[in-house]
């Protein structure tokens, strides 16, 4: 009879353990086999570990059965943006972690960085004084500014507003001592689509999702949207979600006017309609995971900033926003929650109002039904 | 030497120097891009250069000898830069067309299939699960394998569905595997309060902190020793927030923990916009490492969009369209009560009025 964990090396699709086993990771292999026969995981807390000077980075992972695993920590390395890399520099990475760690790699974890699996409590520091050395850092967990991610952006893509790459950089450098070292409430995240497409799921996954997007015409060139099958263009046309397309005597027309820019067609035209030239993005709010009171998509808190280095206005907004959660906020309450505890409305009142950031209907899908609604003070007078 | 603080928050490598020289030409300048076959899109820059991406899976942990493996075909054949995606894919942007099958055939060659782009079965996301946490109450990567292994076809064609499906896979409801906005989503749920073991909690947890951490405030102080809790089992959710903070309220139960289902979700803007995937099973138990059950819902559900959903329609806009009475009748999925929001969004997901589909 084979064991579970070498029935999950079977089949055609390939295998992690198969990996373990190439890195001669046998204590992970050897727990993980016991957790599948007794349908339960041998992981538990892992304690603090980490880097002096850093409170962020090292996740801290230890078995229930040390004489099999002892610890096994993870390195949250920032990867670098819209996760292109360079060979030279990769393969370095991997050396070093075969040398103080088991070389097994996870690309990359679920909110966008770089994983480094399974290193002893000792190696921690050596090891990332060497993956300092080829400029790798890590940052982001507890409550914290977690690691930011961006699509590829300009990189390769055509659809982009905004230039995601260069926004990464940016903000994960202004916000690198929030990313090391957590203050605030619980975790906060930020990720950064160039585009609606929403390629890295910031409206699912991020606090702050900063969402390419346009404001003028969607740019069509009519001479090669004929090269697309006419029963296409016509399927595309009955789909559109507001209605706002047709298509006579050869011709597309959009009424701009009552688009909402939802790519359906951009996408499905690449070669023939593109995002307007009035650039910039389009923000939302609060998104996350379960967390305590169930799972939110972003809301819209601004439909459309320009966004532009050195990104100040950005920042601002986004700093102004962290330090009133940082202040009202509960224990593991992210800022969507404080918000709906507290109400977007006067949200607004308290924080949009300081920083400019107007009530606008674009914010909501209809408005309230009940009478119960709050003056503030000093509102009336 | 132990880095001074002045030598510390340098940050992550620039990413300037890792962009592939046709993508650092054409940044920002790029005009269109066209999916050619499973897993190969092509882009086309204003300046006429051409660049396809090849994009692979690979299992959720690979060894450093793959990884050399994988930085050596790109150093073949895309001048030694490598992508990575963000569901977990690997990402080869080949600047030469002649070189795009044999960049495949390597791929392959190491047992990574080719595919998750267009109408495909994207690349599955998914957490830790048994592997490396010590929350989940099942175990993701082997739920992903056993899914992949059914659907190791739909991932490599660009047409297999008449929009791409994106499943992910979370052990718990931390949801770590983005689950809640995925078309299909299995999430891991544990079935019974968490068991309070006194003498940890006395030793290491904050009492204080417990009791604000349970969002149901079913957490108390015990009555005559202030120094640990009870549980009010009528109010406890399951939620493992206090196992989060504290080693004493361990919350796994091998014979009651299992996987819900959910479908519906789906994150771009496209069309009908973003959707949150709702919950069409609540239990089903942990049937390590094969998951046939599991695998099987998954493979009606899938089938059943394929065969009634209309051109360009995710599985979420699919339903909304048909309705959600008309999903459990096709599916002949059993409803229960724990479908019906009881929680604190509860009720915009109630019907209010007659328009509904008799069955």
């Amino acid at each position: 009879m084979t064991r579970p964990v070498e029935e999950l090396e079977k089949g055609k699709w390939p295998s992690y353990v198969t990996e373990w086993k190439k890195a001669g990771y046998t204590g992970l292999v050897e727990i993980y086999n016991k957790a599948l026969e007794d349908k339960k995981t041998h992981f538990k807390h892992g304690g603090m570990v980490g880097y002096p000077g850093y409170d962020a980075g090292v996740i801290g992972r230890l078995s229930d059965m040390p004489e099999i695993l002892g610890s096994s920590h993870v390195f949250r390395m920032l990867e670098p943006a819209g996760w292109f890399y360079k060979t030279e520099s990769l393969r370095k990475v991997v050396d070093v972690w075969t040398k103080y760690g088991n070389g097994l790699i996870n690309f990359h974890g679920a909110t966008g960085s770089l994983q480094l699996v399974g290193i002893e409590t000792e190696n921690i520091e050596p090891a990332f004084e060497e993956l300092a050395k080829l400029h790798y850092d890590f940052g982001g967990s507890g409550g914290d500014v977690r690691t930011l991610a961006a699509c590829g952006g300009p990189a390769i893509c055509e659809y982009s507003n905004i230039d995601t790459l260069d926004l990464y950089q940016a903000l994960t450098m202004r916000f690198i001592e929030d990313i090391h070292r957590p203050r605030f409430p619980y975790k906060w995240k930020i990720k950064i689509p160039g585009c609606p497409n929403d390629c890295v799921a910031a409206t699912a996954r991020s606090d702050f999702a900063i969402i390419g997007n346009f404001r003028d015409a969607i740019k069509i060139d009519q001479n090669i949207l004929k090269e697309y099958p006419e029963e296409k263009i016509l399927k595309v046309v009955n789909k559109c979600p507001t209605s706002c397309m047709s298509y006579e005597n050869e011709k597309l027309d959009i009424d701009m006017g009552n688009c909402t820019r939802c790519m359906y067609c951009i996408n499905e035209f690449s070669k023939a309609l593109r995002p307007g030239d009035d650039k910039g993005a389009t923000i939302l709010i609060g998104a996350r995971a379960r967390g305590r009171i169930g799972a939110f998509l972003g809301w819209t808190l601004i439909p459309f900033i320009k966004v532009e280095a050195p990104y100040t206005r950005l920042i601002e907004i986004i700093v102004g926003i962290q330090d009133w959660w940082d202040e009202i906020g509960n224990p593991k309450e992210r800022v969507g929650e404080a918000i709906y505890r507290i109400g977007f409305g006067k949200f607004l009142f308290e924080v949009g109002k300081e920083l400019g950031i107007d009530p606008v209907p674009q914010m909501i899908t209809r408005p309230r039904a009940n009478p119960f609604w709050f003056y503030w003070p000093g509102e009336v007078e | 030497m132990v880095l001074s603080l002045d030598e510390l928050d340098f940050g992550p490598p620039d990413y300037k120097e890792f962009l592939p020289p046709v993508s650092k030409k054409n940044y920002g300048k790029w005009k269109y891009h066209e999916h050619i076959k499973g897993g190969v899109i092509k882009h086309v820059a204003e300046s006429g250069d051409e660049a396809y991406t090849v994009r692979a899976a690979i299992p959720k942990y690979v060894a450093a000898e793959t990884v050399n493996k994988l930085c050596d075909i790109a150093e073949k054949y895309c001048e030694g830069y490598i992508k990575f995606t963000s569901r977990h894919n690997v990402s080869f942007i080949v600047p030469k067309a002649k070189d795009v099958d044999s960049v495949i055939k390597d791929v392959e060659a190491m047992g990574f299939p080719v595919g998750g782009t267009d109408h495909s079965l994207k690349a599955i996301i998914q957490c830790v699960g048994w592997t490396h946490c010590h929350t989940p109450a099942t175990d993701s990567p082997s739920i992903t394998k056993a899914l992949y292994e059914e659907f190791y076809d739909e991932f490599k064609d660009n047409n297999a569905f008449p929009e791409r499906i994106k499943m992910a896979v979370s052990g718990c409801i931390n949801m770590c595997g983005a689950t809640h906005a995925s078309d299909i989503a299995i999430i891991g749920m544990h079935r019974k309060v968490p068991t309070v073991i006194d003498e940890i909690v006395e030793k290491f947890c904050s009492v204080p902190n417990l009791i604000k951490s349970c969002p149901k405030y079913a957490i108390k102080p015990k009555r005559g020793n202030l120094k640990t809790v009870v549980i009010d089992e009528e109010k406890c959710m399951y939620c493992g927030i206090c196992y989060s903070l504290c080693e004493g309220m361990p919350i796994h139960n091998p014979e009651y923990d299992g996987v819900s289902i959910w479908v519906g979700g789906k994150v771009s803007n496209t069309r009908k916009g973003p959707l949150l995937a709702r919950l069409i099973i609540p239990f089903m138990p942990n049937e390590p490492p094969h998951w046939e059950n599991v695998v099987k819902v998954v493979r009606k559900i899938v089938d059943i969009y394929k065969a009634n959903a209309e051109e360009d329609e995710r599985v979420g806009e699919w339903i909304e369209r048909i309705g959600w009475e008309k999903f459990f009748q096709i599916t002949d999925i059993p409803f229960s009560d724990k479908s019906i929001d009881d929680w604190i969004f509860s009720v915009e997901t109630y019907r209010k009025g007659t328009n509904f589909k008799m069955v």
